[in-house]
């Protein structure tokens, strides 16, 4: 019978998706056609009024929107290759760093949560140490980070994901603590009555009922890796990156202020990418009732 | 004091929450036969479900002895001498119905290819053929607790213990699954031990009742349910269920546990 109903249902369900993929799509222009005529809207009342507040508009403080794309696909300096393939090649070299710190942040993040649900003592002992910090800049413990370590013999980008690991941990330990003791009591009481160990208690209850929880952390993290990775990279002088790129361009922002803001909307599509890439491994991953995805 | 026979026995037991503040349980003395289906029933705060906990070994009473099947409780735990269902069905969200009964299973280490016979025999018990891969929320309130039935079965647990299972349910799917309960203790020839705050339901199902009085929790006294077997829908329309409901309410009422009379009792003062 249920077979049947869900043969049955199958067709609907498959319009449903061909038609909400179209809608996010319509959505995504709309968004973007939004984004557009906001800028280039501001822009042409800001030239036309002689707006000096909050800045003076111009060319050099908002570039055309087109002319910023367009940038993207000119010669990065005479003869040179193109500045996207600058800008691509400058993306991987930190999505390497910021991955690697996102892996490295997370599975801390994940172990420290794991330890401290089964201590309350250290909980309490813990927690405070790991709030505070996240209160010291990353930009004051960079230096420190990259020459101790170079110091030792550590390549630069492997520092500079070191840093980026240190932001992304912190919300990694924190939401899977919380998922971690999500747990529906009745769903431990059910674990005892079957004389489960702890082990197998966190492993088949605690941890799949963390899962959404554990998600929303790591899409928060898989952007503030990138924001690591990029900040890290600025004091330790490394300069195949996007941070060094950013750098580079911000000395020749008067000059050249397009290449700049072509930089951040490749920096903004990395970050995307790498939600993207979470999201859709939580798809596969929480299998919920869609009102109890966190 | 605890016969070699009993399904469960207990002896003296109490329970006090606090320092000794709130006495929740005081001199629990109650033996039950194997293939007994017993259930309590009082007000709320007369430690009913307290008292099925420490029979499970998932709270520790502070005087007393607990026995299940011939051995201490907390053994009789590590032992899965038992099965439990609770008011909600705690069926684990990412698992599949299947998979839901399966977990107890998987936690004794049961081979791949045995766990899917049980299952199959368990999905059969409580009709819940053509849905094995939905998922808890695809399921009705009544469905949810059938898979958590089937889970607390699946691994032939000589006792049952059931918290209220029928409890959060509308009253036509309540009375449906009482058949099924019935049934399915039929073919086990399991123990049940079923806490309740419905006369009827306790009547209709049980062998014998347990009523409780609130505050400390005691045993008020016990009323001996001499329905034929096996029971069926027109078992409710005998005149010894009215007067064996009558005597549960009157023995609850004698305790000073009177509550509202549930909706099924006002209908029976009419036909008595």
């Amino acid at each position: 019978m249920a077979a049947i109903a869900s043969r049955r249902a199958a067709p609907a369900v498959g319009d449903g998706r061909a038609r909400a993929l179209l809608d996010r799509a319509a959505l995504l222009v709309v968004v973007l056609a939004a984004i557009w005529a906001v800028w280039e809207g501001f822009r042409w009342i800001g030239i036309r009024t002689e707006l000096t507040w909050p800045f003076p508009v111009n060319d050099v403080t908002m570039p055309r929107l087109h002319e910023i794309v367009g940038q993207l696909f000119e010669p990065s300096r005479v003869n040179g290759p193109l500045l996207i393939d600058v800008l691509l090649d400058a993306a991987l070299f930190t999505a390497r760093e910021a991955a690697v710190g996102f892996f490295l942040g997370s599975a801390i993040g994940f172990g420290l949560a794991v330890v401290l649900v089964h201590s309350r003592l250290l909980q309490r002992g813990f927690l405070p140490y790991i709030v505070a910090s996240q209160t010291v800049p990353i930009l004051a413990i960079a230096p420190m980070v990259v020459v101790g370590l170079g110091s030792k013999g550590v390549t630069g980008w492997v520092a500079v994901a070191i840093l980026a690991a240190y932001l992304t941990f912190f919300p990694v330990a924190i939401n899977t603590l919380r998922g971690l003791q999500s747990a529906d009591p009745r769903a431990l009481e059910l674990m005892h009555s079957y004389a489960a160990s702890r082990w197998t208690i966190l492993w088949r209850l605690r941890v799949p009922a963390s899962m959404p929880y554990v998600f929303s952390a790591l899409k928060i993290s898989a952007t503030a890796s990138i924001v690591g990775a990029i900040i890290g990279e600025a004091p330790s002088s490394i300069q195949e990156g996007l941070g060094g790129a950013i750098l580079n361009f911000n000395q020749y922002y008067s000059l050249e202020p397009r290449n700049l803001w072509a930089t951040n909307i490749v920096a903004a599509a990395l970050g995307i990418t790498f939600f993207l890439v979470v999201a859709g491994a939580e798809r596969v991953v929480v299998r919920r009732a869609p009102e109890n995805v966190a | 004091m605890s016969a070699p026979h009993a399904a469960v026995s207990l002896a003296g037991v109490g329970k006090t929450f606090g320092k000794g503040a709130v006495r929740a349980l005081e001199d629990i003395d109650l033996a039950i036969a194997p293939g007994e289906f017993v259930s309590l029933i009082g007000p709320s705060g007369c430690g009913k479900s307290t008292l099925l906990r420490i029979v499970g070994d998932l709270i520790q009473p502070s005087v007393g002895d607990v026995i299940v099947n011939g051995k201490p409780a907390h053994r009789a735990r590590l032992d899965h001498d038992y099965g439990i269902v609770f008011q909600s069905a705690v069926l684990y969200d990412w698992r599949t119905v299947t998979k839901n009964i399966s977990l107890p299973l998987e936690l004794l280490g049961w081979s791949r290819g045995r766990r899917n016979e049980r299952v199959r025999e368990m999905v059969e018990l409580v009709e819940l053929s053509g849905f094995e891969s939905h998922h808890p929320w695809q399921l009705s309130g009544g469905m949810q607790q059938r898979v958590s039935i089937a889970r607390a079965l699946s691994f032939d647990p000589a006792l049952l213990l059931m918290d209220e299972p029928f409890g959060a349910l509308d009253e036509m799917t309540r009375e449906r699954l009482n058949m099924e309960l019935l049934r399915i203790w039929e073919r086990s020839g399991s123990t049940i031990v079923f806490v309740t705050h419905s006369i009827p339901e306790a009547v209709f199902l049980s062998t014998r009742v347990v009523v409780m009085s609130p505050r400390p929790g005691r045993i008020a006294g016990i009323v001996e349910i001499d329905l034929p077997q096996p029971r069926g829908a027109e078992t409710r329309e005998q005149p010894r269920f009215f007067e064996l409901v009558t005597e549960v309410r009157e023995r609850l009422a004698g305790s000073g546990a009177a509550t509202a009379p549930t909706e099924p009792a006002l209908v029976t003062e009419e036909r008595v």
